[in-house]
């Protein structure tokens, strides 16, 4: 127990520390991060992964940025209005900010990113951009957006990965895709891009002119690209990096390592994302089709277990479809907790008759495996025949996108909105083979459909809230997939690096704010 | 004779330890889950629980709260299992190409032996691995590509005994007494090849053994089947936290493999006494 026990009090110095701090920033240094997997770009307004937005996020900014609760905070807007009737977006853009080759950045700028380029080259802002009308720039600080109907998640998509800056001097009436400039990224953000040695590092450096006055405090930040995860633990231990964002070790490398003096775990910064994992559940056919077989499913699974013994305690138990991190979220929903009588009692009333459940585990690593090996565990306890069938990523998304399975670990992020995020998960207009992202359980329900619809284009917070709790409430009873838990992806850091995570969008969004106290 | 051969491998100590440890080990195969009849796959207790520390957990859990025991006694089948019917497979397949090619020689010759080097050059792990990424990771094809990449040096051997036993009198005696060819072979030479194709085969067995710890270990087993391989597998990741989780089954797979030699020793020194006598 003694290993839970430090670990726990690592948390507690976290958190402690995560608290405003009051000492003066100073500033300088060099700050030495692990990036894992290594990009493939850096150039934001193509590529939108994970990796890239983690090193393209000081590079590139967008107009706004969410704190913890997803309250939007200014970025390279400094104010914003929002109409009366929700249908006109009024931005006022900071003053004095320039691009990093010295040119002005204006409101042409913005037209451009959003309604020429990124329409052009992002599938997640474009499903958005279909509500608005026109865009325009009135003059030079100021844009304007127009949108047809009201569309609730509106004010939730001005982040850096879904819609960077782009500037226009250098792309406009050039060929997106192919423009040389991709290797040499070009931003409004707070550090440069100098160098990036393929399969070694990323090397940025401090944006001298930059608008904010003082920041950003680092003078240079190196992206350590270090392929094999027991590598990037000994890495951080030997002192070669300062940071492990999240996912960079394996979990059950995790108590060593924040064990270590000076080291202080946050799991702070994806409340954003919302990482939300479950089991996919196939309802399409087999034994899943029938509601009471996937609710004795999902009272077997003993999450708290999962939570403490594979995640180390960072995370939360899911409630449901809907994060607690994201907006519109109801924890008074039916009860999918822990219950082995219950689910042996939904079980006996399915029509399960003993087949064999083909369980597809996320090949992403040890702790994605040994979960399935304590689900499949959990499900034999209740009265389930299961059997694990091994997969390579290839191999998981072909069997997922073609249906064939009966239960299959995953997880989405969430963006922040029902509407981004999640619905695309249970409509059946997303229901399509060869995917393995959208509605793969194939949950058919109208009634919840017209209500997704409704929700989306509602210009009310508080009747979206009533029409997400109808829907949660609905959903859960439902139980078209097992949601399982909230993932936390803990940042680990040295205590000395300061304000490293100060937005619900984590390190992904630059490391504006970072110093380094000596 | 065989009296004979039976007290050399008596009198040679290390075959006498090995047999001893083999036995044992294909007892607990067979009376271990008598002793635990529960899935060795049921978490029975927190997590990371050290050997002797708590009664009816001798050896602790594992990164689920697993007992090792239990693992450990049900994986002894697996491991007897795979090395036992992969190498009786590596046989059935080894052994008539071998003896036909060594029969017939010329042109057949040729062929079958071209085609067991096709084999034999490709390294055999690399080649198990490639054969286990192509098929579904179950015990069914872990024991067959095992025995696919173990048969040609059962081949090369049975070939070249035939080729050595084909010339002597008694076969001539047989063909001209109008033996079908079938018989010679079966009747008249392979009984003789016999002695090496047996230390050969306890050998291989141990290989058996040691190539499904290595696929279970790189996650390439029947993920639904404990055994020791995918028990040092999993506790690799807590190398350095848990040691004992991989040090356990690793001290197992070394005495059933360490047996398994011993034995064939033992039956290389009883079965060909001339040659043994030589090489002391």
């Amino acid at each position: 127990m003694r290993r839970t026990l430090t670990f726990t009090t690592a948390t507690a110095i976290a958190l402690a520390l995560s608290l405003p701090a009051f000492a003066e920033p100073q500033a300088g240094g060099r700050l030495n991060l692990i990036i894992q997997p290594e990009p493939p770009s850096l150039m934001m307004g193509l590529v939108q992964n994970g990796p890239t937005q983690m090193v393209a996020g000081d590079i590139y900014e967008s107009l706004l940025r969410y704190d913890e609760n997803l309250e939007p905070q200014p970025s390279l807007a400094k104010s914003w209005e929002v109409s009366e009737d929700g249908l006109t977006y009024t931005f006022t853009l900071q003053d004095n900010v320039k691009w990093h080759d010295g040119e002005d950045f204006d409101s042409s700028d913005v037209v451009f990113s959003v309604d020429v380029f990124l329409r052009e080259t992002h599938p997640r802002l474009r499903a958005s951009l279909v509500h608005v009308e026109k865009i325009e720039a009135p003059d030079p600080s100021t844009v304007v957006f127009t949108l047809k109907q009201p569309f609730g998640p509106f004010l939730g998509i001005f982040e850096a990965g879904t819609m960077p800056m782009i500037p226009q001097h250098i792309y406009e009436g050039t060929d997106f895709a192919n423009n040389p400039m991709n290797n040499t990224p070009i931003g409004t953000g707070p550090f440069k891009f100098e160098e990036w040695e393929r399969g070694s590092y990323i090397h940025l450096v401090k944006n001298e002119d930059y608008y904010m006055e003082g920041k950003p405090y680092l003078d240079e930040v190196y992206y350590q690209v270090v392929p094999d995860g027991a590598s990037r633990a000994v890495a951080y231990e030997t002192g070669q990096v300062d940071v492990l964002p999240g996912g960079s070790v394996e979990n059950f490398d995790v108590p060593r390592i924040t064990a270590m003096d000076n080291t202080c775990v946050t799991d702070k910064g994806w409340e954003f994302f919302g990482p939300h994992s479950w089991m996919w559940m196939n309802n399409h056919e087999g034994p899943m089709a029938d509601k009471n077989t996937r609710k004795a499913v999902m009272h077997s699974l003993d999450r708290q277990f999962a939570l403490d013994a594979l995640w180390n305690g960072l995370g939360k138990l899911a409630t449901g479809p809907v994060s607690s991190s994201t907006r519109f979220h109801d924890s008074d929903t039916p009860s999918i907790d822990y219950d082995p009588e219950l689910a042996k009692q939904y079980l006996a009333d399915s029509s399960y008759d003993g087949e064999t459940i083909r369980l597809l585990p996320l090949p992403y690593g040890e702790t994605w495996q040994r979960w399935a090996e304590a689900t499949r565990q959990n499900l034999i306890e209740t009265g389930f025949d299961v059997e694990l069938v091994a997969t390579d990523v290839a191999g998981w998304n072909q069997r997922v996108g073609e249906w064939d399975f009966d239960l299959a670990f995953t997880y989405l992020y969430q963006y922040g909105d029902p509407a981004l995020g999640v619905s695309r998960t249970y409509v059946e207009s997303n229901i399509a083979k060869g995917s393995p992202w959208n509605n793969v359980a194939g949950y058919v329900n109208p009634e919840v459909d017209a209500l997704w619809q409704q929700a989306a284009v509602s210009a009310s917070a508080e009747e979206r809230q009533e029409l997400y709790s109808q829907i949660q409430d609905t959903i859960v009873d439902d139980v078209p997939v097992a949601w399982l838990l909230e993932l936390g992806f803990p940042t680990i850091y040295r205590c000395n690096v300061k304000d490293l995570v100060t937005t619900g969008i984590g390190i992904n969004d630059g490391l504006r704010d970072a110093w380094i106290e000596r | 004779m065989m009296l004979d051969g039976f007290k050399r491998f008596a009198r040679n100590r290390g075959a006498a330890i090995g047999l001893v440890i083999l036995l044992f080990v294909i007892l607990t195969a067979i009376l271990g889950p008598l002793l635990y009849p529960d899935s060795p796959w049921k978490m029975v207790q927190r997590p990371f629980l050290p050997p002797f520390t708590m009664d009816g957990l001798p050896l602790g859990t594992d990164a689920l709260g697993r007992d090792v025991m239990a693992g450990l006694v049900h994986g002894a089948r697996i491991s007897l299992l795979v090395g036992l019917v992969s190498t009786v497979v590596a046989l059935l397949i080894g052994v008539p190409i071998g003896a036909l090619a060594g029969y017939f020689g010329g042109f057949i010759d040729d062929a079958l032996m071209r085609f067991t080097e096709f084999f034999q050059t490709i390294p055999s792990f690399a080649l198990a691995i490639v054969l286990l990424a192509i098929f579904q990771p179950s015990l069914f094809y872990v024991i067959l590509a095992i025995a696919i990449v173990s048969w040609p040096p059962v081949a090369r051997l049975v070939r070249g005994e035939v080729l050595s036993l084909r010339s002597r009198e008694y076969v001539e005696a047989a063909m001209l007494s109008g033996q079908g060819t079938l018989q010679i072979i079966t009747r008249q030479i392979l009984p003789n090849a016999l002695p090496p194709i047996i230390v050969l085969a306890s050998l291989m067995v141990a290989t058996a053994i040691l190539l499904e710890s290595s696929l279970s270990f790189l996650g390439l087993g029947d993920p639904n089947v404990m055994s020791w391989g995918y028990m040092i597998g999993t506790a690799r990741t807590v190398m350095r936290t848990a040691w004992w989780l991989s040090f356990i089954p690793g001290v197992a797979i070394l005495l059933t493999v360490l047996a398994m030699n011993l034995i064939g020793e033992g039956l290389n020194d009883a079965l060909n006494p001339r040659l043994s006598r030589k090489s002391r």
